[in-house]
């Protein structure tokens, strides 16, 4: 089995644009949205959905205010500020509180509930490039590190049960646990970078960390012509690094109509830009034998 | 008066836009502050590249076990729900990356061996740049919990008229703990099917929050009409659209700052602030 991540560091740098004509120009694979907090890929392929089960990664306390005697100790403890009084009424604001039990522990009058949260759903779908998982995190729902896992175990599962050699990931922006949780033992990382200062910046500190976890990392970057010599700057600095280049992709507003045409731009379009994507997968796939 | 500048999708112009504008209010002589609460990636210094002054260390209380008086109960490790502490063959193993610093486990401990001890998750500079206060926290590449990193960011946030806060992508834990406490969420998107997927998302989070929203439309000429037509039925305010121009574009790939850059984006720019502090004066 052979798993490839897509991650950019800096967001809108075109993850998405790039595995979604991944997903087309692939074989035998099953697609991935480990962006769970912001996922898109379902929007463009409109997949059928299959399958929803519904993924609980931590805990939610509840006071029973008919057993509260009102001692206050569980606001004493608690370091997240998630438990407040009002009128001898004490309550914990889900939105707050991360789940620690710890007051579930210290109250003397068995008062309060620990119960599983419901994170979100992990979806599995039948999109028209081939079988996907993808997720809905519940609105302010913590632990999408966690449902990044479950997307991933249950992207294997699925992978087994239709022979599939390949999964393609598409990742979360940033650095922190979703990120980590969608590269850990990967095969390799493809990070897609921009001509920008910031995209450079981060594109930095995503090599970093793909470097801490001893995972094989390439980088393509998108809309290129748009600065030449940042670009000529992002490529030295990512092969100082050991980095290997994966290409070239050009700006082009297809992007965009086909995105909108509910596309991926390698099916909109025979052009110039949907050909630097494919000769980027070309080395991709390449790399992943 | 808080401002957060969220997206929920990223890559939609959060940046260039709290940047542009936090520099345009300290010109107009508001005491302001630029806050980068994207910690994972945090970019304004590019853009205002401030005269840091001051860095600190930025940490979280995590466990450490006097193993000699330790009697091996083990249950530290039964009440922690993270896996970050346990008892295994004798020994207590401690696992400060997964650590949530509840401080149930020294709490708990009924031989009082456990006491805590900060470990670093990131660092927060402080400067200036011109009359603008600059402060960003940076999370240590390979630091999994970022939410204590922004809790801290806000907690040193000097007093001021006007704070911008620069918000981290997303709709999950760091974007709740940003907008935590603020008093109006700017939502930065593109008009395209991903743009107006990642805004719903923001808006129900804002929303769950109490915390009103108004929407700027960046790249205003690409995609469709799907983005004006959600926020007229959600009654949400499009304070200001931006057109998909080359020249903001080259602006941003070169760190500058689009007012700087381009004189004839001033307008806009000092349009938007107005409407942000008239915004402020009616909720105060």
């Amino acid at each position: 089995m052979h798993e490839l991540t897509i991650i950019s560091g800096k967001g809108g740098t075109g993850k998405t644009t790039i595995t979604s004509s991944f997903a087309v120009l692939a074989n035998n694979h099953v697609l991935a949205d480990a962006d769970v907090d912001a996922a898109n890929l379902h929007v463009l392929f409109r997949p059928q959905t299959l399958h929803a089960e519904p993924f609980s990664g931590g805990y939610h306390a509840e006071i029973i205010s008919a057993h509260c005697n009102g001692c206050g100790k569980c606001r004493e403890i608690c370091r997240f500020h998630a438990i407040s009084a009002s009128n001898g009424q004490f309550t914990i604001d889900d939105l707050h509180c991360e789940g620690c039990g710890i007051c579930y522990h210290v109250c003397p009058e068995n008062a309060i509930d620990l119960a599983p949260a419901s994170t979100g759903d992990v979806i599995t779908a039948q999109a028209r490039c081939g079988p996907m998982v993808y997720a809905e995190l519940n609105i302010a729902e913590e632990n999408s590190g966690k449902l990044v896992t479950q997307v991933r175990a249950q992207a294997q599962k699925l992978a087994k049960q239709h022979d599939c050699d390949t999964i393609l990931i598409d990742g979360p922006p940033g650095l922190g646990c979703p990120v980590i949780a969608s590269l850990t033992g990967v095969n390799l990382v493809l990070i897609v970078a921009e001509p920008t200062p910031s995209s450079m910046h981060d594109m930095q500190r995503v090599i970093e960390l793909a470097t801490h976890f001893n995972i094989e990392t390439c980088i393509c970057v998108n809309k290129w012509d748009l600065n030449q010599s940042m670009t000529a700057d992002i490529e030295k600095c990512a092969e100082q690094h050991g980095v290997q280049l994966a290409g070239r992709v050009r700006y082009d507003q297809a992007v965009t109509d086909a995105q909108v045409n509910g596309k991926a731009i390698v099916e909109y379009t025979d052009n110039e830009a949907a050909q630097d994507v494919r000769r980027v997968w070309e080395y991709v796939s390449q790399r992943l034998r | 008066m808080k401002v957060a500048i969220a997206s929920g999708k990223g890559g939609t112009g959060k940046t260039t836009i709290a940047t542009s504008l936090s520099h345009l209010a300290a010109n107009l002589n508001h005491r302001t502050v630029y806050a980068d609460c994207d910690v994972e990636e945090p970019n304004g210094h590019l853009f205002l590249k401030p005269d840091i002054r001051d860095t600190r260390s930025a940490g979280v209380l995590v466990p450490v076990v006097n193993e000699d008086a330790c009697i091996h109960c083990g249950l530290c490790g039964d009440v922690c729900l993270y896996n970050a502490i346990v008892t295994l063959g004798g020994r207590v193993l401690v696992y400060p990356d997964l650590c949530h610093n509840c401080g149930g486990c020294a709490l708990l401990c009924p031989v009082g061996v456990i006491c805590e001890t900060s470990h670093e998750i990131g660092t927060i500079d402080r400067g200036k740049s011109g009359t603008l206060q600059y402060i960003a926290g940076r999370l240590n590449v390979g630091q999994i919990s970022c939410t204590p990193l922004i809790r801290a960011v806000k907690q040193d946030i000097p007093k001021a008229d006007l704070v911008i806060i620069d918000a981290p992508p997303g709709t999950a834990c760091p974007l709740i703990e940003t907008l935590h406490d603020c008093d109006l969420a700017l939502l930065v998107t593109e008009p395209t099917p991903f743009g107006l997927h990642d805004l719903k998302r923001a808006v129900q989070v804002a929303r769950t929050l109490d915390l009103p929203v108004a929407v700027i439309i960046n790249r205003a000429d690409i995609g469709n009409g799907d983005v004006r037509d959600y926020c007229a039925s959600e009654s949400i305010r499009i304070i200001a659209e931006i057109p998909n121009d080359r020249r903001v574009a080259e602006a941003y790939s070169q760190a500058k700052l689009i007012t700087s850059a381009i004189d004839e984006y001033t307008p806009l720019f000092t349009g938007m602030l107005a409407d942000i502090i008239e915004y402020g004066k009616c909720t105060n």
